[in-house]
Parts: C-alpha cells; structure tokens; sequence
C-alpha cells in the first residue's frame, strides 16, 4: 500500500529522540536519562493506518504524544505538510493542531468528567473559534450520530455512558475539527471483547467515509494487523522492524517480532506450533544495553550485536529490519 | 475420570447488598473440576467470574457480599458452611490463589521473605529459618534467578513478570490441590504472558494440582483448558470441553466472542461480526434469558422464561432456547 511517489507524505518522522531526564536525590549527580525514543524515523502517507506495536516501556506511547505535540522532543523532525513541528511553540503550533488528533487509551481519564457531552464536544471549535454557540450545537449533534451515539447523549455527563460508549465520544471529539491524522493510542485495549469489535469497526468505518490517517498504536499484535497497512514494531524506543501488515504476520524477519508472533495465545485449541520463549525481561530505557537493544534476549545472539548497533535496512519490497542477520 | 471431581459448585448464588438494593451476582452456577485438569472460566467483565473465585475461597467484600445458597464441595466438604477458622486451613494451604495484579497482591512493605515464608509458618513449620529455606526453594522452583537474593528486595525491586512469579511460588508454596488463578496474566506483556502460562503448565505437570482459570481472553483458554465455562451477567451459557466450544460453540454469546475477536490470520480490514449493544447492568438484567437484548436468535420465548441448561452432547451443556437454530445456522454459514 505504497501510494505514487508523487504525492508527499502526510507525516515524516526523522531521527526523532525523546529523553526524559530523571532527577536523583543526590545534589551534584549527573542526571540519567530515560531514553524512550531513541531515533526514529517513520513516514506515514495519505490514508493510510500505520500500526505501532511493542510491549510496555518501548516508547510507542511517547513517539505519540511527539508528533501530537502533547512533549516537545530532544531531537529530530517532524515534518507534518511541509512544517516541522519539533521545534514550534505553543503559538506557532496552534492552526496546526486541529490536522492532528489524538484517541486516549482510558476512556474515563480523558473526558472532563464535569463537563456534559455536548461542552466536552464544542470545546475544540471554542479553542478555535468556530461558529456560533447554535452552529456548535448542531455539529456536536452530528458527531454523535456520526459515532452512533444517540442525540440525547448531548446533555449527559461521562459516567453515565459505558466503556464503549465513553469511548465513542472520544472519538466523536477527536473527529471534531476535520483532522487529517489522527493517533490512536490503544483505543480499545481497555474494553470487553465485545466492545472492542464495535470500536474497530467505526475507526474502520470513519477512515472510509472521511479519508483519514491513523497512527495505530496498540500490544495486541492481532488487533493491529486487522486495522493497519503497515506495522512498525518498537523495542526500547527504536523501530526493529516495519512491514506491510500481511508480509510482517507471514514473514518476520527479526528474531523480536517472531518472538512477539509466537507468544499471542490464538483462539484455537487445536493448534500445534513452536512458541518461542524469550527468557528474562526487557532490559529498562534508562540503562539500554550497548549495542542492538535487543541482544540480552535474543535467541540468535553473536559478538558483535553486543558492540554494534544495527540499522534499519530493506529486508524485501516495503520491509526494513533492524538485524545483523539474515534469519 | 472416575473419581470425584475436587472442587464441584452446585446452584451457587452470591448477592451484594447495595444503595439500590440487594444484587445478584452470582445466579445459580453449577460447574465441576477435576483432578489434575484445568477449568477456565470466561466472560466479560460483570460476568461473575472473580465473584465466582471469590465466593469459594470465602473473600468476598463483608459485609456487602452473601452467599445466599447452594453448595461449594471441595474434596467433599462444603466450602459454603465452613467456619472462618476451616477457612484459613484451607486458603494458601489446600487452595492457592493468584491474582490478576501482583502488585497489589504483595505487600509493598515487606521482604519478598518474610512474605513467602509466611504462608510456610502458618501451615508448615515454626522454626523461621526452616521457613525461609523453603521460601528460597521455592522461589527457584518458579524460576528467579539468585533467590537468595532476591529474599531479601521488596516487591517494587522486582519486574511485573517476576512480581507474577513470586505471586505464583505462595499460591504453590504449600503444595494445594487446586489452584485459582484470576486473570493472571492480565496485567503482563505478551511475550512475558508466554513465560507464566508456560510456568503454570509446567508445574500444574510436576504437582498435579487443578487450576481454575479465570480470564477473558479466549486465546488463553484455548491454550491452558480442558474444560471451559462460559459465563454471562452472572449465569452460565455454555460449558463443556475446549475443543467443544471452539469448534462447536452452542449458545450465541459464545459464537458472538469468537466471530468478534480479530485474528492473527485474518482478513484485514475486513469487518468484525459483532455483538449488538452493551452488557447490561446487574440490577436491571432483562427477564427471560439474560443475552436476548443482543440475541440474534431471540424469540418470544427467551424474553419470558429462562433457558434450563441442555445437554448438546455428553460434557457439553448450554442455556439456550435455541440452541439447535444456532448450531444448524452455523452449518448454514459454514457450507454458504
């Protein structure tokens, strides 16, 4: 799903570092520092979804909140349209933001808890002065009917909706002022299984009818591949690999993604295969291993992925690995 | 499997008393485990399972929370009736118990240790040394590296998979004969998850306990279960052996959660089947059949009389009024 050359991508990412300083009781010390995206580079295209995988503490979360502004990064570009958004100011950032939303992962934590849906839902054409207080009402009504809530829906406060439901009106705020990308940040990780096949079906559905771009972040392998074009899977804030999402399920080729692959419990009690056990745990972004990131846990390791660390690099058409090997 | 199952629930129903009234949780739920196999119990939340766990092994929130009826037999003696004294015989000693966040389950304050050999001091020995040799022992049973160590940190030095591990080496400390594990695996990574199902597997192998499997994840169950039972707004659907509810599934809930799970070999893009509306309330359950608001098969029927449960084939019970639509319809999509 590599659309002509001729048109630009929506998002470049290059090179983007985003390190957090942690502060130690001892006066004098040098800070650490947690590096939870460590050079980056991503380019997402017009309609597309790009999916971000990776266990807790990889960085996909905080690569995120990077390109939404939510942090501002230690290093490198984003090139959003043609501006660079990694070094702008609140200001500067400001008639950028509405091209850009973001779906929370906690329903609950992300609303206003005393705002009723209808101010929850006009607050972002106040921000940017849009319409009059009748034409907000009228467009806040068309987002809930454009995420299938129903229309009295506008006078009620969060908690009185479920999960799914609160979910929805995220998504109804985040679709608010027209965007052209938006992050969804593990949208539906928090729902009943029920729930979670309704939620992916409207982001299905809504990407149809408005033409939007999705970056995808999630840990569940399988819900990402069913939403996503492409799959960029992250270990301790680097991208090991990025793929089209048939060619990264049929064909991994870094010995992380297989490893993540084999370990999905699959719905079928019938199923024979060899899952790959990894041993220990992932080491932490404050004190990364030199070297490949992943070498204290990789099955495959040799000498020189303790000293070397290795670079993306085409591993077939539209696939990139970052592996010294051949595997 | 010609003895007596180890633990048998018989028409359990657990209430919780709350502003709105008396709630009912927990209604009428009849289910066996046996020896050496593995049950799992799924559901979404609100189903009942973790008041299901609780309500055996006596923990439920007091004074809000009553069994009001039925038996719970383990090992022939009924759980419902025992004095809390039987109780502590029981839980950590007959009964282990792992729980889905281990943070919480550990006490932030003390030692991995002396937490450890506590549960060895309080049905094994007296002697605190002896106990604390065993608690090392233990802990290399479950595979952490350099116990001896690792005695002496708290629970907050530890990652959350190794967190799970102590968690697992007190439920199994003293050897019980039934283990229930409520989503324990729930708040771990995947390729962590890996590492405990295939801990649980291992050792379920070396002792030959019983574990009760609490989850919501299907893919889990259908690695870790013999047995499954499926459960909805605080009753049961459909329960019977793995390979019998994956590969035959009776009651439309249960064919809704597997249609609407996406998967690894998948279409992608495609649209999920879904199941229609939300899980209602507990205190305002629907009459009739609990599922028939979202029931693609519903009739009039299902809105006024509930479902007996019903045999499909030896093993394999459902509650459904129209079970037999729902497995001809199946064979309909399927040859379509």
């Amino acid at each position: 799903m590599t659309p002509p050359d001729s048109t630009p991508p929506l998002l470049q990412i290059r090179g983007l570092k985003m390190h957090f300083p942690i502060r130690q009781g001892m006066l004098f010390k040098r800070p650490k520092l947690c590096r939870a995206v460590d050079g980056v580079d991503l380019t997402v295209h017009h309609g597309e979804t790009v999916g971000l995988v990776g266990e807790s503490g990889c960085g996909k979360s905080t690569l995120g909140k990077c390109v939404v502004r939510l942090l501002e990064p230690t290093e490198g570009a984003i090139h959003f349209e043609g501006f660079n958004l990694a070094p702008m100011g609140c200001r500067q950032l400001k008639p950028h933001r509405r091209h850009i939303q973001m779906i929370f992962q906690d329903p609950v934590e992300s609303l206003n808890a005393r705002h009723s849906v209808g101010q929850i839902l006009e607050e972002p054409f106040v921000i940017h002065r849009q319409g009059d207080r009748e034409e907000r009402k009228k467009k806040a009504l068309a987002l809930l009917d454009k995420v299938g809530l129903p229309a009295a829906s506008y006078d009620r406060f969060p908690f009185e909706f479920s999960g799914g439901q609160r979910q929805r009106i995220g998504i109804a705020r985040a679709l608010a002022l027209n965007p052209k990308l938006i992050i969804c940040d593990e949208p539906v990780s928090a729902l009943d299984v029920s729930i979670q096949s309704q939620v992916l079906n409207l982001l299905l559905d809504l990407q149809r009818d408005l033409g939007l771009t999705y970056v995808f972040i999630a840990h569940n392998l399988a819900v990402v591949k069913h939403i996503s074009d492409r799959i960029a899977v992250m270990y301790l804030g680097r991208i090991v690999e990025l793929a089209g999402a048939d060619e990264l399920y049929r064909n991994a080729r870094h010995p992380y993604t297989r490893a993540l692959i084999s370990a999905i419990p699959e719905p079928n009690p019938r199923r024979e295969r060899e899952r790959i056990v990894l041993t220990g745990d992932v080491p932490s972004p404050i004190n990364p291993p030199s070297g490949c990131p992943f070498h204290t846990r990789c099955p495959h390791v040799q000498d020189r992925c303790r000293v070397e660390v290795p670079q993306l690099r085409p591993a077939g058409p539209g696939h990139e690995v970052a592996c010294h090997f051949d595997l | 499997m010609a003895d007596a199952p180890i633990l048998e629930v018989r028409n359990l129903v657990t209430a919780f008393d709350t502003d709105a009234g008396q709630v009912i949780a927990v209604d009428g739920v009849s289910f066996q485990c046996h020896r050496g196999r593995t049950l799992g119990i799924v559901g979404e939340s609100g189903c009942g399972k973790s008041v299901t766990a609780l309500s055996i092994m006596r923990l439920l929130p007091q004074p809000m929370g009553r069994i009001l009826g039925g038996e719970i037999l383990f090992d022939g003696r009924d759980l419902a009736q025992a004095t809390p004294e039987q109780m502590y015989q029981v839980r950590g000693g007959k009964i282990g118990m792992i729980f889905q966040e281990p943070m919480t389950a550990l006490n932030p304050v003390h030692t991995i240790g002396r937490q450890l050999a506590e549960v060895f001091l309080l049905h094994k020995t007296r002697d605190r040394a002896e106990a604390l040799r065993l608690a090392i022992e233990m802990l290399k049973h479950v595979g952490i590296p350099s116990p001896e160590v690792r005695v002496g940190e708290y629970p907050h030095q530890l990652s959350g998979g190794m967190r799970q591990r102590v968690v697992i080496a007190m439920a199994l400390a003293c050897r019980p004969q039934l283990v229930i594990a409520d989503e324990p695996t729930t708040a771990l990574d995947v390729t962590i998850q890996a590492q405990i199902l295939d801990l649980m597997q291992q050792l379920q192998a070396e002792l030959g306990m019983s574990i009760m499997l609490i989850t919501h994840d299907l893919g889990v169950i259908a690695e870790m279960c013999d047995d499954v039972v499926v459960m909805y707004g605080g009753r049961i659907a459909e329960s019977g052996p793995v390979e019998a509810i994956f590969e035959n599934p009776s009651h439309p809930y249960t064919r809704g959660l597997l249609d609407s799970i996406p998967r690894l070999g998948g279409q992608r893009k495609s649209r999920l089947r879904i199941i229609d509306g939300m899980v209602p309330a507990l205190k305002d359950m629907p009459p009739g059949c609990r599922f028939q608001n979202r029931c693609p098969f519903a009739v009039d029927r299902c809105r006024k009389d509930q479902p007996a449960i019903e045999q499909v084939a030896p093993g394999h019970a459902v509650a459904c009024h129209r079970w037999r639509e729902v497995v001809a319809g199946a064979a309909v999509s399927a040859t379509s």
